[in-house]
């Protein structure tokens, strides 16, 4: 196996893992700050592709289908807080978990009905196609290293917000303890719809970035939700920095697990059975590493409270 | 039994409604019509009906239910039809695992199921019935078909992707059954996968000289996407199933100089097909895929059939639907003895249309006549 092909394949796991970041850091954040579920998180990523997709197709300009796309998911997400959310802080989990599942059915449904059943289209600007030489000839894909780029830029915003500025200050302390902020005078309810519309616009931006490499449809939130829960799971509840390790954990080993468990198991298996059997393992792959760091940290890689 | 219920309820209702006939037909439709990959279920849906409409009939009560891609709903739907409505006919399902949960147990019961879509190789072969036909096609067919086509036109080292499920592993030993060579590699991929990144590296590091794939729904979509920004230049290969009208329109350029087997072109040229066509594009305003043209034919079937005999005169409805005497778009259209088509599967290239936007373009027959392997297992 060549070292270009692994650089490659390391690269694809970076941005992989980069956008499973804006989808985590989100539902991390709003489990630390207000400690909810919140499973209708897919479907902000969702919003925010097909709000991308329509307005590219409306305006023909991808940057302000990508900002309408933003806005329409963190609106999405602060009427959400307003109407449903907001009840739901004092009830226990389940209850937390029935009500965003039924929102998930809803925002299916719904953007079903607005846009049909049949996948939008939505593809990157045409100054984003094509692809870069890297040394060793590798050819990759530039709206890929793209993707890497506002990953990076946003882990470095989110940083900064966090550690410099006031509302950063107040959902540290949210997260270290919620009545206590509550008793000091901070209105802590504008922060927690603030908190949920940041989360819902960080995955609408991650579902616009994505969609356009992948197919706009209903339900397209639901598999990358799982692999966000797998990932704050990995990283530690509420913690930004565990979801950043833990997304790119994540992307690395998936995407490295899929190429050369397929070609290890070819050493010593005849191919059509070792391709399957690789498959299949590297399908299990992020979840036997999820079992494994939990067996040695119970409360993942960077818990937020210890 | 069901004719006890019938003449109980026929007993109960002659005197105040007049719609219980003897003859009226009730057809019953479990499709998936919400969730991902609804288009194809809308389009059975829509192509069923609209011979329905042109047919003038008014003694046949079709009903429409939603299984929304989940054999357990589809399967209560199934005896809601069959114990509640009392449905002669059952048909509409398109995704193999929902009829496998459905159909056994429907055809065992006594009433006939018309796949327009699903063709799992069990009920072609050991679980084959007599009262299950398939109008649409053996899931191996196409698969199977561009293997043929590809060796025809002298590719030598396909590399072949599926995902790693029982319809994407049926679907490459289909392929390579009758590609009749070695393929130089073959990618299993998991169900329901949106990045292909790294499949798309290990095809650029192979040598391979064209790519076979079976990716249906959003997974196509994401694939071909990813395909296209990855400057890997080998031709594409794939069946219908990812290459449908509507499944290009949001794959958009990247789908460009794909070809596809299909049973159906919409620019195959027969009068019924003409008429098909155009009147379908009429009533619903969009371009009709193959599933749209499947359900279409699983329509006129049935109207062709209930010209002879009522369903439940049993041997007379079977031995009608066997003959198969109706016009279909497809052309020639026949039955192999465990009810499954001998059928012209046919190549379509994926070009840009006078609007600008992708449309598939007939190329020729891919292979003719061709049956499914499992009917010698059949014994009904």
């Amino acid at each position: 196996m060549s070292v270009t092909l692994l650089i490659e394949q390391l690269l694809n796991g970076v941005q992989l893992g980069t956008m499973l970041f804006l989808m985590a850091s989100g539902l991390t954040l709003i489990f630390g700050v207000m400690g909810l579920i919140n499973l209708a998180h897919g479907s902000f990523y969702m919003v925010g592709a097909y709000a991308t997709a329509a307005i590219t197709a409306s305006t023909g300009s991808f940057l302000i289908g990508l900002g309408a796309g933003i806005v329409a998911a963190a609106l999405a997400g602060a009427l959400v807080e307003l109407i449903v959310i907001r009840r739901l802080y004092h009830r226990p989990h389940l209850d937390q978990v029935l009500a965003t599942f039924a929102l998930i059915l809803i925002f299916s449904e719904g953007t079903r009905l607005i846009f049909g059943s049949s996948p939008l289209r939505l593809s990157p600007p045409s100054w984003l196609t094509g692809f870069v030489t890297l040394p060793g000839d590798t050819r990759y894909p530039i709206y890929r290293l793209v993707l890497i780029g506002v990953g990076v830029a946003i882990s470095i915003g989110l940083y900064l917000l966090i550690s410099r500025t006031r509302l950063g200050m107040r959902i540290r302390a949210g997260e270290s303890d919620r009545e206590m902020i509550g008793a000091l005078g901070v209105n802590i309810s504008k922060l927690y719809t603030l908190v949920f519309a940041l989360g819902a616009g960080l995955a609408g931006l991650a579902g616009a970035l994505v969609g356009a490499l992948q197919s706009v449809q209903v339900g397209m939130g639901e598999p990358v939700l799982i692999l966000a829960f797998v990932v704050i799971v990995i990283g530690g509840i509420g913690s930004i920095k565990g979801a950043l390790f833990g997304a790119l954990l994540v992307g690395i080993v998936d995407t490295l697990g899929r190429v050369y468990l397929p070609i290890f198991f070819r050493a010593f298996m005849p191919p059509s059975e070792a391709t399957g059997v690789g498959a299949a393992l590297a399908a299990m792959l992020i979840y036997i590493l999820m079992a494994v760091i939990l067996a040695f940290k119970p409360k993942g890689l960077f818990a937020a409270h210890d | 039994m069901k004719n006890m219920t019938r003449l109980g309820l026929g007993l109960l209702l002659s005197s105040s409604v007049a719609m219980a006939h003897a003859e009226d037909v009730k057809i019953g439709m479990i499709t998936t019509l919400s969730g991902g990959g609804s288009h194809l279920g809308v389009d059975v849906r829509d192509g069923f009906m609209l011979a329905m409409e042109q047919s003038g009939k008014d003694d046949i009560d079709v009903l429409i239910q939603d299984d929304a891609n989940r054999p357990d709903l589809a399967r209560s739907l199934a005896n809601e039809f069959m114990q509640r409505d009392d449905v002669d006919i059952l048909t509409g399902i398109i995704w193999s695992n929902l009829a496998m949960a459905v159909v056994p147990a429907v055809v065992r019961q006594g009433t006939f199921y018309l796949s327009p879509n699903a063709g799992p190789s069990d009920l072609a072969g050991r679980m084959c019935h007599e009262n299950y036909f398939n109008v649409a096609y053996q899931n191996d067919n196409l698969h199977g078909a561009m293997g043929a086509y590809m060796r025809e036109e002298g590719y030598e080292k396909p590399i072949i992707l599926a995902p790693n499920y029982p319809a994407g592993t049926d679907a490459l030993a289909g392929f390579k059954h009758l590609y009749e060579g070695d393929v130089i590699d073959e990618l299993y991929t998991q169900m329901g996968q949106t990045d292909y990144a790294a499949e798309i590296a290990q095809i650029r590091a192979s040598d391979a000289d064209s790519l076979f794939f079976f990716l249906p729904g959003g997974m196509g979509i994401s694939f071909m996407k990813q395909w296209e920004s990855s400057g890997v230049d080998i031709p594409i290969f794939g069946a219908a199933f990812s290459f449908d009208e509507i499944l290009i329109k949001a794959v958009g350029s990247a789908a460009i100089g794909a070809r596809n087997t299909s049973l159906w072109a919409y620019d195959l040229d027969n009068e019924t097909n003409h008429r098909f066509v155009e009147s379908f594009r009429e009533a619903y305003g969009r371009t009709p895929t193959l599933y749209a043209a499947q359900g279409f034919d699983t329509a006129n079937l049935i109207l062709s059939a209930l010209e002879v005999a009522h369903p439940d005169d049993q041997d007379a409805f079977r031995e009608a639907l066997r003959a198969a005497d109706f016009d279909s778009v497809r052309g020639e259209f026949r039955f192999g003895p465990n009810h499954h088509p001998i059928q012209d599967i046919y190549v379509r290239e994926v070009v840009e249309g006078d609007d600008g936007q992708p449309t598939n373009r007939l190329l020729g027959i891919a292979i003719e006549d061709i049956q499914d392997i499992y009917y010698e297992q059949c014994q009904m």
